[in-house]
């Protein structure tokens, strides 16, 4: 029991990842086509670039609730720059700009003036959201200017058989599993988790460490909208709506502890897969679509259930 | 080495401490005693440098000082709390670097955590300190003296001359004491002067070489422990017997 209470929960759940796509490929069809495989990889590189981020907010004890607001926030600012006749690069600076002002307020609010991680990111979640709906005046923008070719190529276009957007992700998973295994900042990360009271003792600067993770998240947040609004051929301010619940169930699958302490790249990327598995699973087995959203927040719920027995039985063992 | 001179503190109505003078040697265990409330915690945290006394002066080498936590630190003056402060999630190696992690360059410019050096050096320090505690453990997973022994390695780590431990064998099993008391021997003979709080008078005798007595806030011993006896140190505690 022990080795298996050792192995990874990111392990765990790809092979749970890879019985179910074995279980569908023989029950549904369509489900193995190469449209259907490229479409669910591409939908699920979206989320898992942002449970990335998510999951070392998490790490810190916290919760980024804003990053669908953020994403909707920065798909508009990005789509409007573009549209007015600018560069690629220029458009895409704005919207991370945007995302990183998003992640800047969060972290200087939740780490130097000690506010409710929840509170903060919910009150971000509705003012990012109203902003993308003043910015836009609540249209749609599909004219990207001289570049759009460009933009629809990023994050519409393919390399080698796969969706772009998932290679960047395999490069972004790869990078933050270097960056939790390796550099100071994460190992800061993970103890302000653990126990932010004996960090602070050992003279790391806590603050700091918590300002960092919620830049990080949001930027991951605008760096995901821009790919999708090239795979979407165009923005409206409704971006992202709902995603948050989809990437913090992806962290917490992956899993990233919602007590702090526990989290990582590899996690986060395998539960982000899950969910969109599941999600395609149900539609394809003619499921209605409106259970999606029981299916996903319940597998929140449960995760926490599954974590709450792990615990258990480590400290009984 | 350090020196208290006529040191008070008052919280508000309360005073914690009243005119304590107090010197500390090189390579010396001092045992300090008294009741709940006494002023033993006080007195560890006005070393170091966590409280400034209200009256009264801290000498280091013979210059009276002003210490706050971190100057305490750069003048060698480590404490290992009460509440340990540990990070359950993370293994012995990674607390005991905690906030001084060890880095390598790879590829000669980007800077990544020297994992093997820190475990390397945790196990030194964990041997030097006689203790079985492995390097790559998690701390969620360890006995109390083990932990003690991760907290006292943290400490060590910057090679302090003074080493402050509140309550270090509060609440672990009579195995694990044994433990800790090694480690504050083997911290001796390395010449750490050891100013040690607790309750248990077993301890103090076993180890120290020298025990104060407080009650509310005054001295009322400094003495040998081979001059004197846990039944003299329980009746000055109490208050049976006036001073010694
Ligand atoms: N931060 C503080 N604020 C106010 N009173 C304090 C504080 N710390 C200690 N005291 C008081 O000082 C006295 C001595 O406490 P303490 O040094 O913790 O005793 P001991 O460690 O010997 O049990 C007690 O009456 C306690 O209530
Ligand atoms: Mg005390």
């Amino acid at each position: 029991m022990k080795s298996l209470r050792r192995t990874p929960q990111s392990l765990w759940v790809m092979l749970t990842v890879a019985a179910l796509a074995g279980v569908m490929s023989l029950v549904s069809e369509p489900f193995a086509s190469a449209d259907n495989i490229f479409n669910v990889s591409r939908n699920f590189a979206f989320i898992g670039l942002v449970a990335l981020g998510q999951t070392a907010v998490i790490a810190t004890g916290g919760i980024d609730l804003s990053v669908g607001s953020v994403m909707g926030l920065s798909g508009i600012v990005t789509g409007l720059v573009l549209g007015s006749g600018q560069p690629l690069v220029l458009a895409a600076a704005a919207g991370l700009g945007c995302a990183f002002l998003c992640g800047l307020t969060n972290g200087a609010l939740v780490g130097y003036l000690r506010l409710s991680p929840f509170v903060v990111t919910l009150g971000m979640l509705s003012v990012a959201r109203s902003l993308a709906l003043v910015i836009s005046n609540n249209k749609m923008i599909h004219d990207f200017g001289p570049d759009e070719g460009l933009v629809l190529a990023l994050g519409g276009g393919r390399f080698l058989g796969l969706a772009n957007p998932v290679w960047l992700l395999l490069v972004a998973a790869l990078g933050a599993a270097a960056w939790f295994r390796y550099s100071r900042l994460a190992r800061h990360v993970l103890a302000v988790g653990g126990n932010e009271n004996s960090t602070r003792l050992a003279g790391v600067p806590v603050a700091r460490v918590k300002l960092t993770v919620y830049v990080l998240s949001s930027l991951l947040a605008g760096a995901s909208a821009i790919l999708m609004i090239g795979w979407l051929g165009a923005v409206t301010n409704a971006l992202g709506q709902g995603y948050e619940l989809r990437v913090i169930a992806s962290a917490v699958i992956g899993g990233a502890n919602l007590m702090g302490g526990e989290g990582g790249a590899f996690g986060a990327v395998a539960g982000a897969a899950l969910i969109e598995l599941i999600r395609n699973s149900l539609l394809l087995l003619g499921v209605d679509p409106y259970w999606q959203g029981a299916f996903v927040g319940g597998s929140i719920i449960v995760a926490m259930l599954v974590e709450r027995v792990r615990r258990g039985s480590r400290t009984a063992g | 080495m350090l020196q208290l001179r006529s040191v008070g503190m008052q919280f508000g109505a309360v005073e914690a401490l009243q005119s304590v003078d107090l010197d500390l040697a090189p390579g010396e265990v001092v045992g300090l005693m008294g009741d709940n409330g006494a002023g033993k915690s006080t007195l560890l945290k006005i070393v170091a440098g966590n409280f400034a006394p209200t009256s009264g002066e801290v000498r280091l080498d013979k210059r009276a000082v002003e210490l706050t936590p971190l100057s305490a630190r750069e003048h060698g003056i480590e404490a290992v709390y009460q509440d340990l402060a540990l990070c359950d999630n993370l293994s012995a190696a990674a607390n005991v670097f905690l906030g001084r992690e060890l880095s390598r360059r790879l590829l000669g410019v980007l800077p990544v955590l020297d994992h093997a050096a820190m475990r390397r050096r945790s196990a030194e320090l964990f041997v030097e300190l006689g203790s079985d505690t492995r390097p790559a453990d998690l701390v969620r997973r360890m006995s109390g003296g083990q932990r003690q022994a991760v907290a006292i390695a943290r400490a060590r780590l910057s090679s302090p001359r003074l080493m402050l431990l509140d309550e270090p064998t509060a609440a672990i099993s009579v195995r694990q004491i044994a433990e800790v008391l090694e480690l504050i021997r083997g911290l001796r003979e390395r010449g750490v002067c050891v100013l040690l709080i607790s309750h248990r008078m077993s301890d103090v005798f076993a180890v120290a070489d020298r025990v104060v007595v407080l009650r509310r806030g005054r001295k009322v011993a400094d003495k040998a422990t081979t001059d004197s006896s846990p039944e003299e140190v329980t009746a000055l505690i109490t208050g049976a017997i006036e001073a010694a």
